[in-house]
């Protein structure tokens, strides 16, 4: 009765009794939901674009972030070494395209796979080789003095962050929609020989998914590594990302954005409320039984393609 | 010339449906296990037995149990090193709780442990396919390391968090502790081994083999011409977590003597993928080719500096290391993305040929 009681009733009160302490978590685990729909966005792109589940997303925002970082501390301006580093991002994408992916054209899902892997572990130890391993701080200017907002108490650098994810997702939106390649990236998505057959270059495109990706990973490096410093654990975000994305669905821009909140907060929440029933540093599975308990209901995730099979 | 089945007939079908139907390709596996059984432990030094050939049969263990599960019945899971750890604790508890038991007979009822978690976490499967399950297993592997880092009753109660493997004997010969030698760790590791490689083979040559690839072939055909997808996918799941179950708790007794949960990270099961998929998918072989691979690989290049006689900083190194083995994987998917027990297969059918190709 005792622990039914501290399971399903305490909780509940807590939030009942101290409505600002419960909107703090509430808020902090939605502006963490952000950097979370960050990062799975990247995977999302290329989910999309080449049916390719890009681990090595984790470790392109690390990659990126040291390269950032590396090149402030060679003294390059903020505004300059943001440009080179979304420069190294894009001939990164134009490499993996060339000695990765062109060789690996239509095996299996699980060999391109394995090879994301494969690249992880190429990236992780190249960028480490040139950058060293040392956790860096990173600034480039965000003010991170804590501010209220009605009553809760916030971060000024997570509404940054929170801000700067949004006009991420707009501009993706905007880009997606309106411009021509935008309309190109969404033919090869929904079908690739189609698209291959009214003369949309799908090597082109691949170059451009990826070095979007790349892009979003630099904007998630510098949010994840303004906040907590840039260190190999970085590339452990992935490993947030991927109960986003099936939650949220493989295919689905607005599915990352919406699973990525449902995971922060949710996250949050259950650490603060429900973590110390049981020990505690549930955050790192509470998010994967979440969304697996999702996937019994719903196995495309919140908002992606109806899985339909044919005999 | 040499490898030539021409002239061999069969005349039962028995001869027919051996596991190995031409002669040479028997001779040569006695003669690879009489070199393992009895050439490697006379000549190998402490060293390569401890960081090179224990680490080996663990793997190929692991190995096994994750290519009956992804390569036969097509199931990805990422939750391998979950499952191990599940073997090598209740390994560790079982033969605490009751110390005189038999530590082969431990090692087996803690892989049947590891078969009922594996069964747990594969109640999804039905429902959910390809990366959506993988993601799901992570689930697995991330809740169950928490769970033996959190739950102290898994490491009664010790405050450092570690498990240790106490001594114990099989016919006399102390198997496991810090006694025990590494030859005699390797030899019942390679029994171990050899026998559950011998079950595996048969396992999928058989009803429940064919079972398991109907469903991976296609399930919903596999379902209408009368296979149960429940039961089999269910089935698949419990027999691999067996064998991961086995490789941990080999892992804790055989290998490393005294673990934390940390010895069962993600990247454990990352690697044991590796070894699957650069080995072959669905083939017994590949997992063993594969194991070889992955370990041997960190292996040499740690030595390589050495031998070749230069002088790095450690971190440099790691960081190689880390580089290299990526590139190698990319490499090799590039190469053959088939594995290994592709590149075999063209070998005999090479050598069938040879030395008159035409």
């Amino acid at each position: 009765m005792e622990t039914l009681h501290a399971v399903f009733v305490a909780p509940w009160l807590d939030m009942w009794e101290a409505p600002v302490f419960f909107a703090e978590v509430f808020v902090s685990g939605l502006l963490t939901g952000v950097m979370y729909s960050l990062v799975a966005l990247g995977f999302v792109l290329i989910f999309k674009a080449s049916g390719t589940f890009n681990f090595a997303q984790g470790v392109m925002v690390l990659f990126a972030a040291l390269t950032l970082v590396g090149l402030m501390e060679k003294g390059v301006p903020v505004w300059l070494a943001l440009i080179l580093t979304a420069v190294v991002m894009v001939v990164l994408a134009i490499v993996i395209e060339r000695v990765m992916l062109r060789p690996l054209v239509n095996q299996e899902h699980i060999i391109l796979f394995m090879a994301t892997i494969g690249l992880a572990f190429f990236l992780e130890g190249f960028g480490e080789l040139i950058w060293g391993s040392n956790v860096k701080r990173l600034d480039v200017g965000i003010p991170e003095e804590p501010v209220m907002i009605k009553g809760v108490l916030l971060n000024s650098f997570d509404i940054w962050a929170a801000a700067i994810g949004a006009i991420l997702v707009a501009g993706l939106a905007v880009f997606f929609h309106k411009t021509p390649i935008g309309r190109a990236l969404r033919a090869v998505a929904d079908d690739h020989q189609a698209a291959l057959s009214v003369g949309i270059p799908l090597k082109t495109i691949w170059i451009i998914v990826w070095s979007v990706a790349g892009i979003v990973a630099l904007v998630a490096g510098i949010m994840w590594g303004g906040k907590s410093g840039v260190q190999f654990s970085l590339s452990l975000i992935a490993f947030k990302a991927l109960p986003v994305l099936i939650l949220g669905g493989f295919t689905s821009v607005p599915g990352a954005i919406v699973g990525g909140l449902i995971i922060g907060v949710g996250e949050k929440v259950a650490e603060v409320y429900w973590g110390p029933l049981i020990g505690g540093a549930i955050e790192n599975w509470f998010a994967y039984v979440l969304a697996l308990v999702f996937l019994l209901f719903r196995p495309q995730g919140l908002f992606g393609e109806r899985i339909i099979e044919r005999v | 010339m040499l490898y030539r089945e021409s002239g061999q007939f069969k005349t039962s079908y028995e001869a027919d449906q051996a596991i190995l139907p031409i002669p040479q390709d028997r001779w040569f596996l006695m003669a690879v296990l009489l070199i393992a059984y009895l050439v490697i432990p006379a000549v190998s030094s402490e060293y390569m037995l401890q960081a090179v050939l224990i680490p080996f049969l663990v793997f190929a263990m692991a190995a096994i149990g994750l290519n009956l599960l992804l390569g036969y019945a097509g199931q990805l899971s990422l939750g391998t090193g979950g499952f191990m750890a599940v073997g090598a604790y209740m390994t560790y508890k079982m033969t605490t709780a009751w110390p005189d038991m038999d530590i082969i007979v431990v090692f087996l009822l803690s892989g049947l442990c590891a078969a009922g978690v594996g069964i747990i976490f594969g109640i999804p499967s039905l429902r959910i396919k390809g990366f959506y399950l993988a993601v799901a297993t992570l689930a697995a592997q991330f809740f169950l390391s928490w769970m033996f880092n959190k739950v102290e009753w898994f490491y009664n109660y010790n405050p450092s968090g570690t498990i240790t493997a106490p001594p114990r004997t099989v016919f006399g010969h102390v198997v496991t502790g810090p006694e025990a030698t590494a030859e005699t760790r390797y030899m019942v590791a390679l029994i171990l081994v050899t026998v559950f490689a011998l079950i595996a083979k048969n396992l999928v040559r058989g009803r429940v083999g064919r079972s398991w690839m109907a469903i991976r072939d296609m399930d919903i055909a596999a379902e209408i011409i009368g296979f149960k997808p429940y039961q089999t996918k269910l089935l698949a799941f419990a027999i691999s977590s067996f064998y991961c179950g086995i490789a941990g708790a080999m892992t804790l007794f055989l290998w490393l003597g005294s673990v934390e949960t940390e010895a069962f990270a993600i990247n454990i099961s990352f690697q044991v993928l590796f070894m699957v998929i650069i080995g072959g998918l669905g083939s017994i072989l590949g997992s063993f080719l594969g194991a070889a691979f992955i370990t041997l690989v960190p292996v040499l290049l740690t030595n390589a500096p050495q031998l070749a006689g230069l002088q790095m900083a450690t971190d440099l190194q790691k960081h190689l290391e880390v580089m290299i083995f990526g590139g190698l994987i990319i490499f090799f998917l590039i190469v053959e993305p088939h594995g290994f027990a592709r590149l075999w297969q063209i070998t005999k059918e090479k050598l069938r040929r040879w030395p008159f190709p035409y």
